[in-house]
């Protein structure tokens, strides 16, 4: 159930919304995913690491990310008759590297459980984690993209005040 | 971007992965030192100088894309030349031997670490890197620098440094092989107007 002021924000993008009502939301939705496990402590270094020199920093790892997981997920939906286990291996070690470094905590857990099913050479284990994978990344990306839209709006806010 | 005045040292960092390139740029530029990124091992190996099929840097081109670095950090999964095959090209090369060399893995892998500290390797650290990591670098860089610059006078400080960064070395391998963090119980709380700036609650 989303709050008055985000229901407000949907449905007028461009009324004049507080600075601080903008905050309140981002502040909402990124505890929200730290709470539901979409985040991990890893998120958190990367929001330590974007500073007035680099205030773009989180967009840009978050976008790259999304990049890279669409091209996994997009080679691992390919072929699915014949599973080749250690290329599938490769390409969900990759995912699980970049998950982990942004601190996508359920996506990265997802593709430990995936790496399992290969090693086992379990192909319908295979399948089926495949789908758990995309579930997670699709929900994370989701809310990543409402990320990015508030702290865009909140930016651009603050240069607007400056003017 | 404007070479930073203060910065005094220069790490060279090598991943596969695009967004641990990122990273680790942000990581190293955040604790004031010079950056460069690459790839791969082979170029790595290039950038300082050594062809993969010598093992001494060319006499004929001694400048020609040379750089002055006083630590490289390495992935160590990465395709064609792993972060150990550099290692040891590295410890193999007389221009490039002294060089610290630390490695990173997202694996915990207690005889990879291993090979990779018996194979010259100052440190080797578990991915995700933090920022905390980065502070271990400073005295490898320093003994680096002591040694280019005063080769008589670096044996006293050299064993300070160096009895200092074996404490480092074995606190590590334990981080190394303990399992992940224990969690929070509190979160930072920041006050800033974007992504950079959540305030948090205090988790139960």
């Amino acid at each position: 159930m989303l709050p008055l002021c985000s229901r407000v924000l949907l449905s007028h993008p461009f009324s004049p919304m507080s600075l601080m009502a903008l905050r309140e939301q981002l502040n909402m939705l990124v505890n929200s995913m730290y709470i539901e496990g979409l985040l991990d402590q890893q998120f958190q270094q990367l929001q330590m690491l974007q500073d007035a020199s680099s205030p773009g920093f989180v967009a840009e790892v978050i976008n790259l990310f999304c990049e890279d997981a669409e091209r996994i997920l997009t080679e691992l939906t390919k072929d699915q008759a014949v599973v080749d286990f250690q290329k599938v291996d490769a390409y969900v070690h990759q995912l699980k590297g970049s998950s982990s470094s942004v601190g996508a905590q359920n996506v990265k857990l997802a593709c430990i459980q995936f790496r399992q099913f290969c090693e086992e050479n379990n192909k319908d284990g295979c399948l089926n984690a495949l789908n758990v994978v995309k579930h997670h990344y699709y929900l994370l990306r989701n809310k990543f993209d409402t990320m990015l839209q508030l702290e865009q709006r909140i930016q651009a806010y603050d240069s607007k005040q400056q003017n | 971007m404007a070479i930073d005045p203060e910065a005094q040292f220069h790490v060279l960092a090598v991943d596969d992965s695009l967004i641990d390139r990122k990273l680790i740029e942000r990581l190293l530029k955040t604790s004031s030192y010079q950056v460069t990124t690459v790839d791969s091992g082979s170029k790595a190996l290039e950038l300082l100088g050594l062809r993969e099929d010598q093992d001494v840097s060319s006499p004929s081109s001694p400048d020609k894309n040379e750089i002055e670095v006083n630590l490289v950090i390495t992935d160590y999964c990465m395709p064609g030349m792993t972060g150990y095959d550099l290692l040891k090209k590295m410890k193999g090369s007389s221009s490039l031997k002294d060089i610290p060399v630390v490695i990173m893995s997202s694996e915990n892998v207690p005889s990879r670490i291993n090979r990779c500290l018996e194979g010259g390797a100052e440190e080797f650290f578990l991915k995700p890197i933090q920022l905390s990591d980065l502070i271990r670098l400073r005295p490898y860089m320093l003994k680096g620098k002591l040694k280019e610059q005063q080769p008589s006078q670096h044996q006293e400080t050299n064993s300070a440094i160096s009895s200092s960064s074996n404490n480092n070395s074995k606190s590590n391998k334990r981080k190394a092989m303990d399992e992940g963090l224990s969690p929070e119980k509190t979160r930072p709380r920041f006050s800033s107007s974007s992504l950079a700036l959540v305030t948090y609650e205090e988790t139960t």
